[in-house]
C-alpha cells in the first residue's frame, strides 16, 4: 500500500502540513518497498488560485490509497479527491511523519471527508 | 442618473444608506435601487416587496467531452487559473476557478472543450411601496463578482431604464468588483466614518474614483465617535460633505431590526434631505 | 507554536479590535498576520516601524509589442473582456479589463504579446509599538487578494513566530468565501468567529461556518454587540449549540471600540479597567481549547 503525507519538509522526522493544498511537501510511503520518497511542493507557493486543485493532481499521478494530512482539503480538492479511491485522515498535524505512520497503523487517525 | 454608493472597507453603513436614501427618495421621484453586493446581499432584509422578475445570470464554461478528448493534456497548460486539471484520463473542470476566457474551448485541437452555460447568479426584481428594488446574488462559492455585477447593469439597462435615479449599493473595498459597480455611476457617494480607519480606508476609495474620473462626494456616518481629521481631509482635497450622519446607540437597534432608520430618527432624515438637494441640482 | 484564525463574514463586526486587544493581551509571546488585505487597518493600531518590504507579484497582464504587431486584429476579436482595442490607431490592452488569461498570447500570429507578471502591492515584516511583530500587505488599486498573498503573508509570519520561540500566531483573516479565506483558514489550529447581533450577521456566519467545517478546524463564536438585539443574539446562541461552536463571553455594545480605533488604541488601553477581565476571560476559554 502507499500512504501520502503532507509535510513542512523531508524524510520521517519532517512534520505533517496542516494544509492540504499549499502543503510545502508530499511524502509518499511504499509499504512493500520499505521506501519513503519525498516529493517538493513548494512551487505552489507562486500560485495565486486553484493551489488544492493543482497539489490534488500531483497527489493523483503518485496513486496512494491513503492521504495523511491536518485540515481538510478545500472544496475544490475535496471534489477531485472523491474521484479517486483514496482514504484521507486529517488532524494529524504537529505528528511527525513517523509518528503519523504509527497512529495510522494503530487505526488512531481520525477519518474525513 | 446613476449613483452609487461605496465604502473603503465593510461596515461603515453603505447598505443602510443605500436603502435609507431609496426609500425617501421614491417619496418625490421615481428610483431604483440596486444591491451589487453580489457576495453579501444584505439589502433584502430591509427591503422585501412583490416578486416581479426573477432573472438567473449565466456565463459560459467549458464541458469536457470524453469521447472527443484525445488527452494530449494541453489544455490544463494553457489555463492560467488552474480551473481544469488532468486526472488520469480523465479532464475536470473547476467551474469556481474559470474565467470564461474561452481559451481551452477555443483552442482544443479535437474541439472536445464545447463551452456550455453555466450559472452564476440570481438577479431578482422586486416593488417595495413603489420602489424598484434589485438584488444580484453571486452563487456561493463562486468568486467571478465583477461579471455578475456588469450583468445586473446590462439587466437594469435593458428592463428598467425609465428611472429619474438610480442607487448602486456598490462591494466593499477598492478591488475589481468595486471598480466593476462604480465605473458606469455619474456620481459616486463614499461612506466612511471620522476614525483613523475611516480616514485610511476613505484615501483609499477616493484614489480608485479619481483613477476612473467620476465626480464624487463623501457621508461621514457615525458623527461624534473619533476626529475632526477626515473633515480636515475632505476641506484639504476639496471633495464635498454631502451629510454627516450622528452616532447613536439607538440607530444601531434600529438597524439590528432592520427598521427604516430616516422615519425614526430627524437626523437621519435631514442628512438624507441633504444627499438628494445635492444630488438634484447636479442634473 | 498555535496558529489561531480570526474571521467575520461581513465587516464592522469589530474583529480588528477584538484582533488588536487579544494581541495585547498576549504581550510578546505571539506573533501577528493581517490577513485583511483589502481592508487592512490593524497598522493603524500597532504603528508598525522598521519595516522589511518586498514586492508581491501576481498574475499577468497582456502586453502587445507596437513593433511586432501587424494590426491583424485577432487578439481584440477573441478577447473576451474587451480588454484590447485600437482606439488610438495601435492596439493596446487596458490594464483595468485585462483579466490576465493569456489567450491572446497563444493566438497572436506574430508573438507581438508578451505576459508580464503584475506587480500588485507590497508585503511587510515590521516591528511595532507592542511587543510583537506584525506581518502585513498592501496592495494596490483594483488590485484582488488572493490566496496566494494570503498564504505568503502566513508564511512569514508563521517563520517568523518560530524563529522568536513565540507560542501563538493571531491571524486577522480575510472576509468572504473564497480563495484568501480558505487559504486565511488552512493550517489553523483553531477559528475565531466575530458577528454582531444583527440579521445580516447571522447570514453572514452561517456563510463562514460552512466553509470553517468544510476544514474541520474547531471554533468559537464572539457576539459582539449581543445587546442590542436579544431576538437574535438568541438565534446566535441556538446555532452554537446546534453546530457545536464555543461561545465564548459575549461583548456588550460600547462607545469604547469606536473610541479605540479613533485613537488609534486596542479597547484595552482605551477603557483597561472594564475590558481586561471580558478578554481575559475569553482568552482563559479559548486556551482551554487548544
Amino acid at each position: 500500500m502507499k500512504i501520502a503525507f503532507t509535510a513542512t519538509g523531508e524524510g520521517w522526522d519532517a512534520l505533517i502540513d496542516p494544509r492540504f493544498g499549499r502543503t510545502d511537501y508530499i511524502l509518499i510511503y511504499d509499504e512493500e518497498k520499505d521506501e519513503l520518497v519525498s516529493i517538493d511542493n513548494r512551487e505552489i507557493m507562486d500560485v495565486a488560485h486553484g493551489a488544492g486543485p493543482k497539489t490534488a493532481q500531483k497527489i493523483h499521478e503518485l496513486d496512494p490509497q491513503v492521504l495523511i494530512t491536518g485540515n481538510g482539503p478545500g472544496g475544490n480538492a475535496a471534489s477531485i479527491l472523491k474521484q479517486m479511491q483514496l482514504k484521507i485522515y486529517i488532524k494529524a498535524s504537529g505528528m511527525s511523519v513517523r509518528d503519523a505512520y504509527r497512529s495510522f497503523k494503530n487505526n488512531e487517525l481520525i477519518l474525513g471527508g | 442618473m446613476r449613483l452609487a454608493i461605496a465604502s473603503g472597507k465593510g461596515g461603515t453603513g453603505k447598505t443602510t444608506l443605500a436603502v435609507n436614501l431609496a426609500i425617501k427618495a421614491k417619496e418625490k421621484q421615481s428610483c431604483l435601487l440596486v444591491d451589487l453586493d453580489v457576495e453579501e446581499p444584505n439589502g433584502g432584509i430591509f427591503v422585501q416587496g412583490d416578486l416581479v422578475a426573477e432573472h438567473e445570470a449565466r456565463r459560459a464554461i467549458p464541458d469536457w467531452d470524453a469521447a472527443a478528448c484525445t488527452l494530449c493534456g494541453k489544455c490544463p497548460s494553457w489555463c492560467l487559473y488552474n480551473a481544469l486539471i488532468k486526472l488520469g484520463d480523465t479532464i475536470l473542470v473547476m467551474p469556481n476557478l474559470c474565467h470564461s476566457c474561452y481559451a481551452c474551448s477555443e483552442m482544443c485541437p479535437a474541439s472536445a472543450l464545447a463551452m456550455k452555460p453555466d450559472s452564476l447568479g440570481t438577479i431578482t426584481h422586486r416593488r417595495f411601496e413603489g420602489l424598484d428594488f434589485v438584488e444580484s446574488r453571486l452563487e456561493i462559492g463562486l468568486e467571478q463578482a465583477s461579471p455578475l455585477i456588469s450583468q445586473s447593469l446590462a439587466y437594469i439597462d435593458e428592463h428598467l431604464e425609465k428611472h429619474d435615479l438610480q442607487i448602486l449599493d456598490s462591494p466593499p473595498g477598492t478591488a475589481c468588483a468595486m471598480v466593476s459597480a462604480v465605473k458606469q455611476a455619474d456620481f459616486v457617494i463614499l461612506i466612511s466614518e471620522p476614525t483613523p480607519f475611516g480616514l485610511h480606508d476613505l484615501k483609499l476609495a477616493v484614489q480608485t474614483v479619481r483613477e476612473l474620473g467620476i465626480p464624487f462626494g463623501a457621508v461621514i456616518n457615525r458623527d461624534g465617535i473619533g476626529n475632526d481629521e477626515i473633515y480636515g481631509y475632505l476641506k484639504e482635497e476639496k471633495i464635498p460633505l454631502l451629510a454627516k450622519i450622528p452616532h447613536q446607540r439607538r440607530i444601531a437597534e434600529l438597524y439590528s431590526q432592520g427598521a427604516m432608520l430616516y422615519k425614526e430618527i430627524a437626523e437621519i432624515d435631514e442628512a438624507l434631505e441633504d444627499i438628494l438637494s445635492y444630488i438634484g441640482r447636479l442634473r | 507554536m498555535k496558529e489561531i484564525v480570526i474571521i467575520s463574514g461581513k465587516g464592522g463586526t469589530g474583529k480588528t479590535s477584538f484582533c488588536a486587544a487579544l494581541a495585547q493581551h498576549l504581550q510578546d509571546d505571539l506573533v501577528v498576520a493581517d490577513c485583511d488585505v483589502d481592508a487592512a487597518d490593524l497598522h493603524l493600531i500597532f504603528e508598525p516601524h522598521n519595516s522589511l518590504a518586498t514586492d508581491f507579484y501576481s498574475g499577468v497582464l497582456a502586453h502587445i509589442d507596437p513593433l511586432r504587431c501587424i494590426d491583424c486584429g485577432i487578439c481584440a476579436e477573441k478577447c473576451r473582456f474587451d480588454a484590447i482595442s485600437n482606439a488610438s490607431g495601435q492596439y493596446t490592452v487596458d490594464a483595468v479589463d485585462c483579466e490576465g488569461c493569456g489567450y491572446c498570447y497563444h493566438l497572436c500570429p506574430e508573438n507581438a504579446i508578451s505576459l508580464k507578471e503584475q506587480m500588485v502591492g507590497q508585503y511587510m515584516s515590521s516591528e511595532t509599538r507592542f511587543e510583537c511583530t506584525l506581518v502585513h500587505a498592501r496592495l494596490g488599486i483594483g488590485a484582488d487578494n488572493s490566496g496566494k498573498l494570503v498564504a505568503k503573508v502566513k508564511a512569514i509570519a508563521k517563520d517568523t513566530a518560530k524563529d522568536q520561540g513565540k507560542s501563538y500566531l493571531i491571524v486577522d483573516g480575510s472576509p468572504g468565501i473564497g480563495c484568501p479565506v480558505i487559504a486565511s483558514l488552512s493550517g489553523a489550529d483553531y477559528v475565531i468567529m466575530v458577528t454582531e447581533a444583527s440579521q445580516s450577521g447571522v447570514s453572514d456566519l452561517r456563510r463562514i461556518w460552512e466553509l470553517v467545517k468544510m476544514f474541520q478546524i474547531p471554533g468559537a463564536l464572539i457576539i459582539n454587540k449581543a445587546d442590542i438585539n436579544p431576538t437574535v443574539t438568541k438565534q446566535l446562541h441556538s446555532f452554537a449549540k446546534k453546530e457545536k461552536i464555543l461561545l465564548l463571553p459575549e461583548i456588550s455594545y460600547s462607545d469604547d471600540f469606536p473610541k479605540a480605533i479613533s485613537m488609534g488604541q486596542s479597547i484595552l488601553e482605551t477603557n483597561p479597567a472594564r475590558w481586561q477581565p471580558v478578554i481575559s476571560e475569553i482568552w482563559k476559554a479559548i486556551k482551554e481549547r487548544i
